[in-house]
C-alpha cells in the first residue's frame, strides 16, 4: 500500500505536478512560443498557396477528364493516377531533392508546389464529380438553345456544379492543412517541426506536441463549423 | 425545310434507327407516334444533332448539317427544343432562363431580351412568374416556360420531345393549348407525343414509327381513320 501510493505520487508528479514548469520551459523561456507562431504562419501560408495551386491544377485536369482532348486528357489521367497512387511524403521529397533541387526556390515555395500538385489530383476528382453531378439535360437544353460547349459550361453547368464542389473543397482544405505537417521532411519549419525544435532543446516531447495538436484541432474545427454553416445556407436556397 | 435521308443510329451494337427518310415542309406540324423504344425520340434528337447520326444525311434549309457539324450552334439557334423533363436552369429565375441565350448567343441587349421574354411569358400566361425560380413552378408551368425559352431565340422550327409525358394529367391541357396556338401561327413543328388527341387535331401529318423505321405515314384521317399496316392497327387499338 505504502509503495503504490508513493508510485502514484511520483506518476502524478511527472504528469501534472510540474506542468507549469513544462509550459514555462517549452513556451515562455527564451520566448520559445515565437517558434510556434512562426511555424503556424508557415503552415497557414503553405496551406493557402497549396490550395490555390491545387485548385488551378484540379480545374484544368478535372475539365480535361470530362471534355476529352487528345494527349492532354491522357496527361491529366496519368497525373491523377500517379499522385493518388503514391505517398505524399515520397512526392514531397522527390520534388525537393530531385525535381526542384537546383532551382533555388524558397523552401515554402517548394513545399507549396509539392502539396499543390498533390492536392490538385484530389481537387480534380472533386471538380469532375461536381460537374458530372449536374443533370445531363442541362447541357442538352443549353446546347439546344445554340450555346457553344464552353458557353454552356460557363453559364449553365459550372454555376450549378459549384453547389456540389464547394463543400468537398472545404473538406480538401482540412485534409490539406493536416497533410502539411509532413513538411518537416524537407526541413521546412512548419507548426509541427517548430514543436519538435522546442522538444530538441527541452528533451520534453509531450507538451509542445499536445499544444500543436490542439492548434490543428481548433483550426480544423473552425473550418468544419464554417463549412456546415455554408452547407446549411445552400440547402435553404434550394 | 427538313430533309432526312437514310438515317441510321447505333448505340453500340444496338441499331435504334434503321434507315429513316422524311421530308418536313415549312409550316407543317408533324406528329411522331409509336410504341416505346421505336426510336421516335432518337429520331427527333438527331434533327438537332443532340445525337450524332451513325449514317445518313439531314438537310435543313438547304444546308446539310450532318456534314457541317462545326456550324451546329448556328443551326440550333434556329431550332427550338422542348424536353420531356423541361430542363429549365434551376439556378436562374424564369426571366433569366429566357434571356440567357438571346443575350449570350444573339448578342441582344438585356433590355431587348427582357422585353421579348416578358411578351413571351404573357403569351404562355406566366408573366407574373418572371422573377420566380423554376422550383416554385408546377410541371405545366415549367413546360410553358420551357416553350417560351425556346421561342425567345426566334426559331424557325420547334422540336417537342414528349412534352407532356412527365406532367400530371390535369396539366397536360395547358401545355397542349400553348402548342396549338403555336401551330396556328404557322410554326414548323415536329412533335413526338403520346397524346393521340393532339396529334389528330393539330398534326398535318402523322409518322408512325416502329422498330427503328417509319412504318406508316399519312394525314391524321388516314392514320387514325384507316390505318393500312397491321402494326399500326395494333398500336392504335391499344392507345385509343
Amino acid at each position: 500500500m505504502f509503495l503504490s501510493a508513493l508510485q502514484l505520487l511520483t506518476l502524478e508528479d511527472t504528469l501534472f505536478g510540474d506542468i507549469s514548469d513544462k509550459i514555462y520551459s517549452s513556451f515562455i523561456k527564451e520566448d520559445r512560443y515565437v517558434r510556434l507562431v512562426e511555424g503556424l504562419s508557415v503552415t497557414a501560408r503553405l496551406t493557402l498557396y497549396a490550395l490555390l495551386i491545387g485548385i488551378v491544377l484540379g480545374l484544368l485536369s478535372g475539365v480535361l477528364r470530362i471534355r476529352r482532348v487528345p494527349i492532354l486528357t491522357s496527361i491529366a489521367n496519368t497525373y491523377v493516377t500517379i499522385i493518388r497512387g503514391t505517398p505524399t511524403t515520397i512526392q514531397l521529397t522527390i520534388i525537393y531533392f530531385v525535381i526542384l533541387a537546383d532551382v533555388g526556390l524558397p523552401l515554402v515555395w517548394v513545399a507549396s508546389i509539392a502539396f499543390g500538385i498533390n492536392s490538385g489530383a484530389y481537387v480534380s476528382e472533386i471538380i469532375r464529380g461536381g460537374i458530372m453531378g449536374v443533370d445531363k439535360g442541362q447541357m442538352e437544353a443549353a446546347r439546344s438553345l445554340g450555346l457553344s460547349y464552353s458557353g454552356a459550361m460557363r453559364y449553365v453547368i459550372i454555376p450549378q456544379s459549384v453547389k456540389n464542389i464547394l463543400p468537398a473543397l472545404g473538406n480538401e482544405l482540412i485534409t490539406l492543412l493536416k497533410e502539411t505537417s509532413i513538411a518537416g521532411y524537407i526541413s521546412l519549419v512548419d507548426l509541427t517541426l517548430a514543436a519538435k525544435s522546442i522538444s530538441a532543446i527541452t528533451y520534453e516531447y509531450f507538451t509542445p506536441l499536445l499544444v500543436v495538436a490542439y492548434i490543428y484541432l481548433i483550426i480544423t474545427m473552425m473550418m468544419s463549423k464554417g463549412l456546415a454553416l455554408y452547407e446549411r445556407r445552400l440547402r435553404t436556397s434550394d | 425545310m427538313i430533309e432526312v435521308m437514310g438515317l441510321h443510329k447505333y448505340f453500340g451494337e444496338l441499331e435504334v434507327l434503321k434507315g429513316i427518310d422524311a421530308d418536313i415542309e415549312q409550316g407543317e406540324v408533324v406528329c411522331v407516334i409509336g410504341p416505346s423504344g421505336s426510336g421516335k425520340s432518337t429520331f427527333l434528337r438527331c434533327l438537332n444533332l443532340l445525337e450524332t447520326p451513325t449514317k445518313g444525311t439531314i438537310t435543313i434549309g438547304g444546308l446539310t448539317i450532318t456534314e457541317n457539324q462545326k456550324q451546329i450552334d448556328k443551326f440550333r439557334q434556329k431550332m427550338g427544343m422542348v424536353f420531356q423533363q423541361f430542363n429549365l436552369f434551376p439556378n436562374m429565375t424564369v426571366l433569366r432562363n429566357l434571356t440567357l441565350a438571346p443575350t449570350k448567343v444573339l448578342g441582344r441587349t438585356f433590355a431587348e431580351a427582357e422585353e421579348k421574354a416578358l411578351a413571351l411569358l404573357e403569351r404562355v400566361g406566366l408573366k407574373e412568374k418572371a422573377n420566380e425560380y423554376p422550383s416554385r413552378l408546377s410541371g405545366g408551368q415549367k413546360q410553358r416556360v420551357a416553350i417560351a425559352r425556346a421561342l425567345a431565340m426566334d426559331p424557325e422550327i420547334m422540336l417537342f420531345d414528349e412534352p407532356t409525358s412527365a406532367l400530371d394529367p390535369e396539366m397536360v391541357g395547358e401545355v397542349l393549348d400553348v402548342m396549338k396556338e403555336l401551330a396556328k401561327e404557322g410554326m414548323t413543328m415536329v412533335v413526338v407525343t403520346h397524346e393521340m388527341g393532339f396529334a389528330r387535331e393539330v398534326g398535318n401529318r402523322i409518322l408512325y414509327m416502329d422498330e427503328g423505321i417509319i412504318y406508316e405515314q399519312g394525314t391524321p384521317q388516314e392514320i387514325f381513320g384507316n390505318p393500312q399496316g397491321e402494326r399500326t392497327r395494333i398500336f392504335l387499338s391499344k392507345v385509343l
